[in-house]
């Protein structure tokens, strides 16, 4: 089959490798019919995130057919249409009873790497690192999906592709980016990231009732797409505007009631901290770039909330933990609980209260996919979402 | 000013004739420092350098009887009066390596208990067993693998046991690789079941030997702690996950696809 390899920083490369198969009797193999890139695959594509291998499949927003299933799984048959979470989850251990499926116990087959950095290892993801358990992703033409009775989710053959396909990961984790701001009414969320997460954020915060969100970017196009397709969004472009004032400002000197970083570790930004961080990374002095993480619980209103989707991986520096502790701000963060979010967006869809393909910038073939990693990296204004097509 | 053990000089070293190290400790430390030495010379690479050195001392340790390591850790493991009742009294093996770990299971006592008390089950979840076969109420026929593709082989007996609470269990006289075991299964109010395991082995080479395990990825604590999760991902998903033989871009029929 035909799979997108991660052979070095910047280079992916489509190359036909075997086709994968069972290894465990709760193991599915799925024909892939969708797939895209992730701005979390751009951190791998930018090397930021260690131990990836020469060879790795990448990819972990995939959908597909069903076409063979090991003996333990009996809720799926062959010819299901399912779109698969980007965690992978047992279902039985204290994490996954309690929905806190990001950090299943017994998914990681390599978990001492994240014992070692982290402390305890959290879920295996697809196609993100043997940090993360070496998983072979699902930008390919077939993907193994372990523990397959709990992750996929079953979609009607009716649906259209496109629309569900997001359910994979940046719906679920745009919403429960906005969903952990535990939002009241006159609530205002300040997002910073118009990429696909923040432009789910945005919609999902409107969705959970905020009165007004506000979505922080330099690409100015992306800032127009959200207002598109969002009637009371206000957009600020830190390229010319001072963000902390303009947020007091349009929320009557009170701040916002909470903040989402969806942009992660390679934050960009023009103040001395971002730069200094730039040096930092690119010295190995730092691993991490929260530029945008610091802003936003300096914006945020006293005894508010920093609500984190964007992906972090090691250390930061100059946290201000001044803010945080005097302002008494609460933080809520992780890997998405994808299992958790699935059924309740999938009846949202089916329901019409969204349709997530809006988000779509492109559809290439999946042998175009190193040209696409390459647009979606430097020519973010034009490549917003790719969607691939094996 | 300088303490006692930065005065010696090598001559020193090769010259002290008095003995730290047991009999059969020094056999094995010259043999496998031996075979450390050459392999590390072959390898030619930074950690084929400092593989030769430690085989090199290995070697020289086995040659003299006396082991630097051992001066300064204070070990004599030709000491009899150290350690004179010991259960595993073995005359060609020293250094006993005691190895304690906790997992939490999301399992009741019973169903963890019976699962264990077949040790034929096992080597389900313990990476180094090779089978265990059961040979009577209480005892039972060990096969491991060892260091270098070769395998160890034990009988055991079960020395206690409390239903759904704890088995202990023991290696028979004259083994190859004298250990015991504890498990107990200790019920939580709300999180499960709290498994505790307690090896004690001896390992060849004394605690040298186990330095040099280490090297080789085969650390007992790690390993001690990698069956146990094993086994908690077995008890609780029913299997343990794996990437083992998956496809990737490494796979030698790997090619590039044509556009």
């Amino acid at each position: 089959m035909k799979a997108v390899c991660w052979m070095g920083k910047e280079d992916v490369q489509v190359l036909n490798v075997p086709d994968p198969k069972i290894l465990n009797e709760r193991d599915a193999i799925i024909k892939i019919t969708r797939t895209a890139i992730c701005g979390s695959d751009l951190h791998l594509y930018n090397g930021y995130i260690p131990t990836m291998m020469e060879g790795d499949i990448l990819g972990h927003e995939f959908m597909g057919e069903v076409v063979e299933t090991g003996s333990e799984v009996s809720n799926l048959k062959q010819g299901d249409k399912v779109v698969v979470p980007f965690t992978i989850a047992c279902g039985n251990c204290f994490f996954c009873q309690h929905e806190m499926y990001s950090v299943c116990d017994n998914s990681n087959p390599k978990p001492e790497g994240q014992e070692t950095a982290y402390g305890f290892a959290g879920s295996g993801l697809f196609g993100f690192s043997h940090l993360m358990g070496g998983f072979a992703g699902g930008q390919a033409e077939y993907a193994r999906v372990p523990f397959a009775d709990v992750g996929p989710i079953k979609v009607p053959d009716s649906i259209e592709d496109e629309k569900v396909l997001f359910l994979s990961d940046i719906f679920p984790t745009g919403f429960m980016a906005a969903e952990n701001c535990n939002i009241q009414e006159g609530d205002t969320v300040a997002i910073w990231g118009a990429g696909p997460v923040g432009q789910f954020a945005t919609k999902s915060a409107f969705m959970l009732g905020a009165e007004k969100v506000v979505l922080i970017d330099h690409y100015q196009d992306r800032l127009d797409f959200a207002k598109a397709n969002n009637e009371n969004v206000e957009t600020i472009n830190f390229d010319d505007t001072e963000v902390h004032d303009k947020l007091k400002d349009l929320t009557g000197g009170r701040g916002p009631d909470s903040c989402i970083d969806a942009v992660g570790l390679e934050s960009h930004g023009t103040t001395p901290d971002a730069i200094l961080d730039r040096v930092k990374a690119a010295v190995f002095l730092a691993t991490d770039r929260p530029h945008a993480l610091r802003q936003a619980i300096f914006c945020v209103r006293k005894g508010g909330t920093v609500s984190i989707p964007g992906a972090y991986g090691g250390f930061m520096d100059k946290f201000p933990i001044g803010a945080a502790f005097n302002k008494g701000l609460t933080f809520k963060m992780g890997q998405t609980h994808m299992q958790k979010y699935m059924p309740k967006l999938l009846s949202a869809i089916e329901e019409g209260k969204i349709d997530p393909s809006f988000v779509i910038s492109h559809r290439l073939n999946l042998s175009e996919a190193p040209m696409g990693y390459d647009k979606f990296n430097t020519e973010k204004n034009d490549w917003r979402k790719i969607v691939l097509m094996p | 000013m300088k303490s006692k053990n930065q005065e010696k000089s090598l001559a020193n070293i090769l010259t002290n004739t008095q003995t730290n190290i047991g009999t059969s400790e020094r056999v094995v430390s010259a043999v496998g420092g031996g075979a450390l030495l050459t392999y590390g010379l072959k390898r030619g690479d930074t950690l084929g350098v400092m593989l030769s050195i430690l085989g090199g001392g290995l070697a020289l340790r086995g040659a003299t009887g006396h082991c630097q390591v051992y001066d300064a850790l204070g070990i004599d493991s030709n000491d009899k009066s150290t350690n004179p009742k010991s259960p595993f009294d073995n005359s060609w093996v020293s250094g006993k390596i005691h190895v304690t770990k906790a997992v939490t299971i999301n399992k009741s006592p019973a169903e963890l208990y019976q699962f264990w008390r077949n040790f034929e089950n096992l080597p389900k979840f313990m990476s180094h067993l090779e089978s265990v076969t059961v040979t009577g109420e209480k005892t039972s026929f060990w096969k491991a693998k060892a260091p270098l593709g070769t395998t160890v082989e034990w009988n055991a007996e079960i020395t206690s046991e409390q239903e759904n609470q704890r088995i202990g269990w023991k290696s028979v006289e004259g083994s190859d690789i004298p250990n015991s075991g504890v498990v107990e299964f200790n019920p939580t109010s709300t999180r499960g079941t709290e498994v505790r395991v307690l090896l004690t082995y001896e390992s060849p080479a004394g605690e040298l030997g186990a330095i040099i395990a280490k090297l080789f990825g085969e650390e007992p604590s790690q390993q001690v702690y990698g069956d146990l999760y094993r086994f908690k991902s077995l008890m609780e998903s029913g299997e343990i996950i794996t990437v083992e033989g998956q496809t990737s871009g490494r796979e030698p029929q790997a090619k590039k696809a044509s556009a």
